[in-house]
């Protein structure tokens, strides 16, 4: 492992958040994860990239047991948030993902109120006592998704009124609002234009303060944009794991070089 | 000279291009055409279904009736012997009064003007006398209605040109009929009785309130039944059975269920509900029973296509906060499918509405003169008056057969009504 540890004092000084052993993820017949190894930092922004159908998305998956949901789906290995194996059998997802929130590539609000979107967390799982913790709740998460300027008047109407750079905040504000130590992206930005594409990154940037966040991209400008460290896939395995600037400056496997300079796709 | 072949490359090829344009344009142009006459003939044959419907049916919406000055005879009728009172001869006796040549006490000809009038009308003018016994003695005016033969001929259904011997009224009759039309006597007014009159053997009293109350049972059983159970079942399959055999095997008998004829279930429901179980023939209730047994299928099947139209995204969202699954189909997945799930039922609701065949098995065509007041009464419902009218041999019933059908149209179209209307309420609320 330490050839992948990449030397950053910023973000190496930090905890491992999130440790992956020997992640091997099958859907019927296909092998779409081969026994994954990987350390992800504690507030620090973790991007996983690599060509369609390498498994970024099934990995990321892993982390809050979105795979359970699918029939087909078997994990195996051992995945330890904080040191808490979350496939141990006296973890509920459920409980498991008020820890881990996610945000998928296409912004998918309920078709409710603002309001409520980002209410819905934390009241399925109890986190507010009274109407007004609640809206401050609402409110804390709103801002830290940077939204709450545009949607401070409207709170009541309905969320899929809103643009899709917006949408795609409120389902940031909405995945903040139960307070996860772990946020999880999947292109994130694949849907929106590029002035809202900005806006969402400067977001990321600001989320690492708080969280822990990894992020699948297809976009290599993105992942050298807003991560630190940065996992390259392919074909189901990790090849290469380290800080990013060296990813993108001076990668180890001719499979990354190959990628990064656009001749795998 | 590299220019000149390229430039007549490009010719050739727009060319080419051109020419395939004008069969694409051609083969757009047959298709469409061939979507517009089927629509047109689509049209078409409702419009013909709803004319000759209409123009059989419209004139069961109005009744022929006579108004007469009735002097309530108390050597006839006294309040000791109501039920024993002569209504009929009091009847004929105040018509005798307005057709002069008529004598009295010829009882021959006494009996065909009592023919004038409805056998409902006697029933009338006793219903009159005990609601208010203070009458006898007195003459009091009462419209009546006439007598299918009057009626048709008031209608224009009955030619006056046709050979006296195959004229379902004579000459005098007619001249009965022209004497009270002189002097006014005969009017015609919307026919309420058609909805407030139960079923009866004389077509100017017939009417649906029977059916309408029959099928009304009928319907909220079926509905009570195959609603909770069809979401129920719906809801378990799509979102928490496991996949396997026995949940393929479920879904095939499901699709096929939704498939057998609905004569079958009939048979189901004569041998099971009445034959084992000693229910009530007739009954609105076991009719709903039935139903349901073919509106579940329906109703499972658009539920389950409403829940798999959800989007994923939202499944997705919902657990990706950390919903359990019950949270997620209860809290999202079912509101958002509810607006399919109230069509799909309404929908089957409306097909059960016009069912015949099972409700013909289990007796719901018996000749019953009084609305049900439980659904546990016997029973016609829509359909099965409409099969039983369409039977009937009297003239006056071909009318009302074909007002019946447009009466349960009505309903269908108020249910599908209905429907929209709440899939764009559910729709707006999002
Ligand atoms: N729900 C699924 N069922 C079956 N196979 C799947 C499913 N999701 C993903 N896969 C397969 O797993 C592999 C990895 O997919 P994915 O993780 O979505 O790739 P990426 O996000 O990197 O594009 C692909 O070969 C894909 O076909
Ligand atoms: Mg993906």
């Amino acid at each position: 492992m330490d050839d992948l540890r990449a030397i950053n004092c910023d973000v190496d000084t930090n905890a491992t958040k999130i440790s992956a052993r020997g992640v091997q993820v099958h859907y019927g017949d296909t092998h779409a994860i081969k026994d994954v190894d990987v350390d992800i930092k504690e507030r620090s922004v973790t991007a996983f990239i690599g060509p369609s159908g390498c498994g970024k998305s099934t990995f990321l998956r892993c982390i809050n047991r979105m795979n359970d949901t699918i029939d087909i789906c078997r994990v195996a290995g051992d995945i330890r948030i904080d040191g808490d194996d979350i496939y141990d059998r006296s973890i509920d997802p459920v409980q498991l993902r008020a820890r881990v929130g996610m945000v998928f590539q296409k912004p998918n609000p309920f078709p409710k109120s603002i309001y409520d979107n980002v209410a819905y967390g934390p009241k399925i799982h109890g986190l507010a006592r009274s109407r007004v913790e609640m809206d401050e709740i609402v409110e804390r998460s709103l801002r830290r998704a940077a939204i709450w300027d545009e949607v401070k008047d409207r709170l009541h109407a309905p969320g899929t009124g809103l643009s899709g750079g917006q949408q795609q905040r409120l389902c940031i504000a909405r995945a903040v609002a139960t307070d996860p130590e772990v946020l999880l992206m999947d292109e994130p930005c694949s849907a929106l234009d590029p002035i809202a594409t900005a806006q969402i990154e400067e977001l990321i940037d600001t989320l690492r303060e708080k969280y822990t966040v990894v992020i699948v991209t297809h976009s290599m400008q993105q992942a050298a944009r807003v991560s630190q460290k940065t996992a390259f896939f392919h074909l189901g395995s990790l090849v290469e794991y380290g800080d990013t600037d060296d990813i993108f400056t001076n990668p180890r496997d001719s499979r990354t070089e190959s990628y990064i300079s656009g001749r795998i796709g | 000279m590299s220019n000149i072949p390229s430039g007549s490359v490009a010719r050739t090829k727009m060319d080419k291009v051109r020419g395939s344009l004008s069969r694409r344009h051609r083969k757009q142009f047959i298709l469409q055409a061939m979507g517009i006459t089927a629509i047109s003939l689509a049209f078409l044959m409702l419009f013909i279904l709803l004319a000759s419907l209409i123009s059989t049916g419209h004139k069961a919406f109005t009744q022929t009736e006579i108004t007469l000055e009735v002097f309530i005879d108390p050597e006839e009728i006294s309040a000791e012997r109501l039920p024993r009172g002569n209504f009929d001869d009091v009847l004929a006796a105040a018509l005798a009064a307005d057709l002069p040549s008529v004598d009295p006490n010829d009882r021959a000809a006494m009996r065909v003007v009592g023919g004038i009038l409805s056998n409902g009308a006697q029933f009338q003018l006793r219903d009159r006398v005990v609601a208010d016994l203070s009458l006898i003695g007195q003459t009091i005016a009462l419209s009546v209605p006439v007598s299918d033969p009057y009626d048709q001929l008031h209608k224009g259904l009955l030619d006056r040109e046709t050979p006296e011997s195959l004229r379902r009224l004579d000459d005098t009759q007619i001249s009965f009929y022209d004497r009270l039309i002189e002097i006014g006597a005969i009017t015609s007014s919307l026919n309420t009785g058609l909805l407030t009159n139960a079923d009866s053997r004389f077509p100017e009293l017939a009417g649906l309130k029977g059916a309408i109350m029959g099928s009304f049972w009928a319907l909220l059983t079926c509905f009570l039944i195959s609603f909770p159970l069809g979401i129920g079942a719906a809801i378990y399959l799509e979102e928490f059975a496991p996949r396997n055999r026995l949940s393929d095997f479920i879904e095939v008998n499901i699709n096929n269920l939704a498939a057998v004829p609905s004569v079958v279930f009939g048979l189901l429901a004569l041998a099971v509900f009445i034959g084992w179980f000693g229910m009530p023939r007739s009954a609105p209730f076991v009719g709903g029973m039935t139903l349901a047994l073919m509106t579940m299928p329906t109703i499972i099947i658009a539920t389950r296509a409403a829940l798999k139209a959800v989007p994923p995204s939202i499944r997705e969202a919902a657990l990706g906060v950390g919903a359990s699954r019950q949270q997620v189909v209860f809290g999202h997945i079912v509101p958002l499918a509810m607006p399919g799930i109230l069509t799909g039922t309404i929908i089957g609701l409306a097909q059960a509405l016009g069912e015949t065949a099972p409700l013909l098995l289990i007796g719901m065509n018996a000749f019953i003169t009084s609305a049900p007041a439980t659904p546990f009464d016997s029973a016609t419902a829509l359909p099965t008056q409409i099969f039983i009218w369409a039977d009937s041999p009297e003239r006056g019933f071909v009318s009302r057969t074909s007002a019946a059908i447009l009466v349960l149209l009505t309903f269908l179209i108020t249910m599908n009504a209905i429907a929209i209307y709440l899939r764009s309420k559910f729709e707006r609320k999002w």
